[in-house]
């Protein structure tokens, strides 16, 4: 499939803003079954510094100065997009989960898989949610199935409510109320998953999403959505989406990896005055016809 | 040959009683009694004093070390400098035992480096299994914005330090070190200061090294890490602020070594480069000596809720046009778990082995250590293998089975987040902290510098002494006591002079581009402050003592009259304009002076005057600062038994000490631009309350004499008055006398003509943006050429608000000339996250 994205972000201050800082992760990446064909970044106003870089985790970031006093900040990130279908291996043809014990064995068969074995800022691992985990993992069962299968029940118990959590909402509050956004459905199952020893990364991306049938797509209908990637020994990276319990498909568009949300982030930034500011987020997630 | 051992010290020497330890290792003597030969001049020496000898010195040396030490804040105890109670006894180490440590110390410094280096540029060693993963990658430490960072020409660290411990057989280990800040460098520079004076001929006499060349060197080769502009690069002493508990010590190094002591306020990045925000604009970093937690350094990239980083300092140190010391991420060094494999790391990236051995320590996250832990629990102590768990250090020995148990299930289900380490029975030395002599366990700091990939040791040091720590077994804490450290060197030392460094230090205030814009806006608020302090003093001063002078049931006119005064002053409220009952007046004039908790109080308005006094500490002689203490201190006092006589005797001595507090700006501080600031605070605030007095008194319509005479009171002119007039106060010449006499330093025309004399002294930052005072330029003549008697009678003809519009218009001046000084001068609003 080929997508056009387009990702506005807007901030509106109250009072002038005098220097701006801000780091952002909104181009997608290359990776193996996913090309970036064209991306554009339009700036309003425009910075003063400018500087696109690539950050630990292998991910486009670009930093931005504004040293100009402004009220108002505007940011269009504009991409095409190529996805191949991804695929997964069979849930029940993947290794048992406890096969090898989860430890640094199995960690050092990937370096890259060690990293995200362990708490990390947003992440802490504790005995509650390997214990709400284990209900999908008993005793060897296959790694992908208990998966989807964990995919699945947070899935079905938790709500998905706008209202209920912020970007700042702690994982703990998320996992106790059992409600939230994508971004705590990925970090709950980073939780669970991480605390049963299964290195796993939080996902940032777009995901097209389908009007009901027979009515025309609103645009700025979508929204930047997050999902996880877990390590299966033998297979490598699998992604699932909770908050739709499905395996990553070829509408899952991918922007960063990180360990959490704080690693990968949209937008951040730091201004000086400004008051209150209001933020307005729209994304358009449209197939393209192959060229 | 024991035996042709003469009694060496005296019977009732200094040294006279002095147990031996019988099973242990004491610096100054060996097991048989002996003062060891590197300790004998001092030993020899000292033993001569009297008891009053050694007291006198004791008291001398605690003297020294509070003149040298930061004033506490107003109301707060004194406490030792930097937490630090200095011993008269130092520690002495031979010229043959640091033949042996020096290399040791230089060898580590370089394990320390190269690890550092692999981790935050390739990891290789992770990659190759040299230590296992997860020790990198589970640490809180490792900040992956850092990564990279290290890829510059310059090495990653430059300051060090580590504590040393020696077992009773006499072996030294190290316990920790420190990779991010290398705290106590200052305070032992400044200890050896005081005790090299008081301690004179001991220190002659022994051949200590100097440890200024030391500093000489850190100072140039920092100097030397500037990417561009290395012929007079701009050093700053990055630090969290005078709230943190080390900030003494940045402010002293910062000035001994020259450096600006700066906040992340304070500096800016534009275009990914560092700029210091001064008086007269940006001006650019060029090295940056980081007292700063890794964490904190760049909101945009590290901690978020940072407020005392720099947003983009990550970036500009990407850009290499920053150095950064030390690097951001070494932090990621201080972590229990790497002593478990400091051995292999050593032969692996240096290809030596480790000549000075860490405590023995056994990282959980390794199923041998594991084994190794859960088999000798009884003998170590359980530590967090990495800084920023919330975990604590446990001694297993003491606990109880429930809680041994919970041990047990933590380390099991999160092994890699726990170390066991060796207990170590520490040597100890002669000290004279608790009245008498004693041995006393110790641990001893020892600081690096590095030049390149060339580092030295600091010839000295601080050894901080230990104590049992009460209701444990026995395991030595640190007691806040600290010994000067005694290298002495083979050789005669060269005289080196420590209390002038060999380039002098330039006062900040000289040059307005040195002066920080934070600074400047403080100096502006605590001048503010103290005037409206005092102005609110004398309005409840001159109340108060007229309530008490009040003897009939009825309220007298006169009162009524200044009871609405103080309402148009907006002290009292609305309510009172029809004065209540004089003992619930009283209330309300009393509550204005103790209320803490409500705005504009006496009390109040005095905290907001300490703590700016607090974030400017450095800059106030300790005179100033115990005048500051008393104003804390008496308006503490809660009054009692005679709440008015209590509180009038309060306000007038709150009077004489905020006069002498001005009396110390006037007389004892320079006349730079922090100086000009503070000035310009006081006579914009002194300003507006001259306008402010005469227009509440104006809106009473025609007010008995008496009132006139209160505000003549409240604007401390009564004499003046008497002098001129010999008459009853009547509005004309009072407006005159308030408002446009312009030799009276209490009217209004007196501070406008001070504020244009400071306009054209302030600093231009580019011609079109700078300051000045012209707005107030007309009105200042309008007061000039006011024809008073006539405008208070134009007042009572219709449309004669001619006087009015004058006062409204000053005082709208006055407020706007604030706020554009601000905008000026301090623009430097405070940080927003999102």
């Amino acid at each position: 499939m080929n997508y056009q994205v387009i990702h506005r972000t807007e901030y509106a201050y109250e009072t002038d803003v005098s220097v701006a800082h801000h780091l952002l992760h909104m181009t997608p990446l290359d990776t193996g079954r996913q090309r970036l064909l064209e991306h554009e970044l339009r700036l309003d106003p425009p910075p003063r510094c400018r500087r696109a870089g690539e950050d630990y985790f292998g991910n486009r970031s670009v930093f931005i100065t504004l040293e100009k006093p402004h009220c108002r900040f505007e940011i269009v990130a504009q991409s095409r997009v190529e996805i191949q279908a991804a695929a997964w291996p069979l849930p029940l043809a993947t290794p048992a989960w406890d096969a090898a014990p989860p430890g640094d064995s199995q960690a050092a068969a990937s370096a890259a898989a060690g990293e995200f074995r362990f708490n990390s800022p947003l992440i802490q691992q504790r005995s509650e949610y390997a214990d709400y985990a284990r209900a999908s993992f008993p005793a060897g069962r296959p790694l992908l199935d208990a998966v989807l299968d964990l995919t699945r029940r947070i899935h079905q118990e938790f709500v998905f409510d706008p209202q209920a959590t912020s970007v700042s909402t702690p994982i703990e509050q998320a996992f106790k109320e059992r409600r939230g956004v994508c971004q705590d459905f990925a970090q709950v199952q980073l939780a669970c998953l991480r605390s049963l020893g299964i290195p796993a990364r939080y996902v940032s991306g777009y995901l097209e999403t389908l009007p009901p049938p027979g009515q025309p797509k609103l645009a700025g209908a979508d929204a930047s959505h997050a999902w996880v990637s877990f390590f299966c020994p033998g297979h490598g990276w699998i992604e699932v989406d909770p908050t739709n319990d499905l395996l990553a498909s070829e509408r899952h568009i991918v922007t960063a990896y990180g360990r959490d949300f704080g690693d990968v982030s949209p937008a951040r930034g730091v201004i000086l005055g400004g008051g209150c500011h209001t933020l307005k987020v729209g994304v358009d997630v449209l197939p393209m016809p192959a060229p | 040959m024991g035996t042709s051992q003469q009694p060496v010290l005296g019977p009732a020497g200094l040294f006279a009683g002095y147990p031996v330890a019988a099973h242990g290792f004491d610096e100054a003597f060996d097991a048989g009694g002996r003062p060891r030969p590197h300790w004998d001049t001092l030993v020899q020496a000292m033993d001569r004093y009297s008891s009053r000898d050694w007291q006198e010195r004791a008291e001398t040396l605690r003297r020294l070390q509070r003149d040298y030490s930061l004033p506490a804040a107003p109301g707060e105890r004194q406490a030792p400098p930097w937490g630090f109670e200095l011993d008269l006894v130092p520690l002495v180490i031979s010229p043959a035992e640091w033949a042996c440590l020096e290399p040791a110390l230089i060898q580590r410094a370089r394990l320390w480096t190269a690890l550092l280096a692999d981790c935050l540029g390739p990891r290789r060693c992770p990659a190759e299994g040299v230590f296992p993963s997860a020790l990198l990658y589970a640490n809180p430490a490792f900040l992956r914005p850092c990564s990279g960072l290290a890829a510059g020409a310059n090495s990653p660290l430059f300051m060090i330090a580590c504590d040393l411990v020696r077992s009773r057989a006499g072996q030294w280990s190290v316990l920790s070190d420190y990779t991010r800040i290398p705290h106590g460098a200052g305070p032992a520079l400044q200890h050896r200061m005081t005790l090299s004076r008081v301690l004179t001929e001991e220190f002659r006499s022994n051949p200590v090294h100097r440890l200024a060349g030391f500093f000489q060197n850190a100072r140039d080769w920092l100097r030397g890490l500037a990417p561009e502009n290395r012929a007079y690069p701009l050093v700053a002493l990055l630090t969290p602020g005078p709230g943190n508990p080390a900030w003494p010590e940045h402010a002293f190094l910062a000035r001994y070594l020259g450096f600006a002591l700066v906040e992340g306020a304070d500096l800016t990045v534009r275009d990914r480069r560092v700029f210091i925000k001064t008086l007269e604009g940006l001006r650019p970093v060029d090295v940056i000596l980081r007292y700063l937690d890794d964490n904190l350094c760049d909101p945009l990239e590290l901690r978020s809720d940072s407020v005392v980083g720099v947003p983009g300092l990550l970036e500009a140190i990407r850009g290499g046009k920053a150095a950064v010391a030390n690097l951001p991420g070494a932090s990621l060094l201080e972590a229990n778990a790497w002593y478990a494999c400091l051995p292999a790391l050593c032969h692996r990236l240096l290809g030596e082995p480790l000549l000075l051995p860490g405590v023995g320590t056994w990282w959980c996250g390794d199923p041998d250590g594991l084994a190794y832990v859960m088999e000798h629990l009884e003998e170590l102590v359980i530590r967090p293998a990495f800084q920023g768990l919330g975990r604590r250090i446990t001694w297993p020995q003491n606990l109880t089975r429930e809680r041994r148990r919970r041990l047990l299930r933590a380390i099991r289900e999160n092994p890699h987040e726990f170390v066991g380490q060796s207990i170590i029975d520490t040597a100890t030395t002669p000290s004279l902290v608790r009245g008498r002599l004693e041995p006393c366990p110790y641990v001893l700091r020892m600081f690096l510098a590095a030049q390149g990939n060339q580092w030295s040791v600091m010839p000295g040091g601080l050894a901080l002494l230990l104590e049992e720590a009460e209701g444990d077994s026995g395991i030595p804490i640190a007691s806040g006591a600290a010994k000067d450290v005694w290298v002495l060197s083979p050789d005669a030392v060269a005289p080196a002079t420590l209390l002038s460094p060999a380039s002098q230090v330039v006062r900040p205030e000289r040059s307005a581009s040195q002066m920080p814009s934070r600074v400047a806006d403080n100096l502006f608020w605590l001048g503010r402050y103290a005037e409206r302090l005092e102005d609110m003093i004398r309005v409840l001063r001159c109340a108060l003592a007229r309530l008490a002078e009040e003897t009939g049931r009825e309220m007298s006119p006169e009162l009524v009259s200044l009871t609405r005064l103080l309402v148009q002053l907006d002290l009292l409220p609305q309510r009172c304009w029809d004065p209540p009952p004089a003992d619930a007046l009283q209330k309300e004039l009393l509550q204005l002076v103790y209320q803490t908790h409500s705005l504009g109080t006496v009390r109040e308005v005095l905290g907001r005057l300490r703590q700016i006094a607090f974030a400017l500490r450095d800059r106030f002689s300790g005179d100033t600062w115990l005048i500051l203490a008393r104003l804390n201190e008496e308006a503490a006092r809660p009054p009692a038994g005679m709440p008015a006589a209590q509180a009038l005797n309060l306000l007038n001595n709150l009077v004489v000490h905020l006069a002498a507090f001005s009396g110390m700006e006037m007389e004892n501080m320079t006349r730079g631009h922090g100086w000009r600031f503070l000035d310009i605070g006081r006579r914009l605030e002194r300003a507006i309350n001259a306008t402010t007095l005469a227009q509440a008194g104006l809106a009473l319509g025609n007010p008995p004499a008496s009132t006139l005479e209160a505000m003549l009171e409240i604007a401390d002119s009564v004499m003046t008055y008497r002098r001129r007039y010999f008459a009853q106060p009547e509005w004309g010449p009072v407006l005159d006398l308030l408002l446009a006499d312009d030799t009276n330093p209490r009217a209004l025309a007196f501070q406008l003509q001070a504020l244009k004399n400071h306009g054209q002294e302030l600093p231009r930052e580019n011609s079109s943006t700078g300051f000045s005072l012209d707005r107030l330029r007309p009105l200042e003549q309008q007061l000039e050429q006011a024809d008073w008697p006539a405008l208070v009678a134009g007042r009572r003809e219709a449309g004669g608000q001619a006087l009015d519009q004058l006062l409204q218009a000053l005082g709208t001046s006055l407020r706007e000339a604030s706020n554009e000084l601000t905008h000026v001068y301090f623009s430097h609003a405070g940080m927003q996250v999102n």
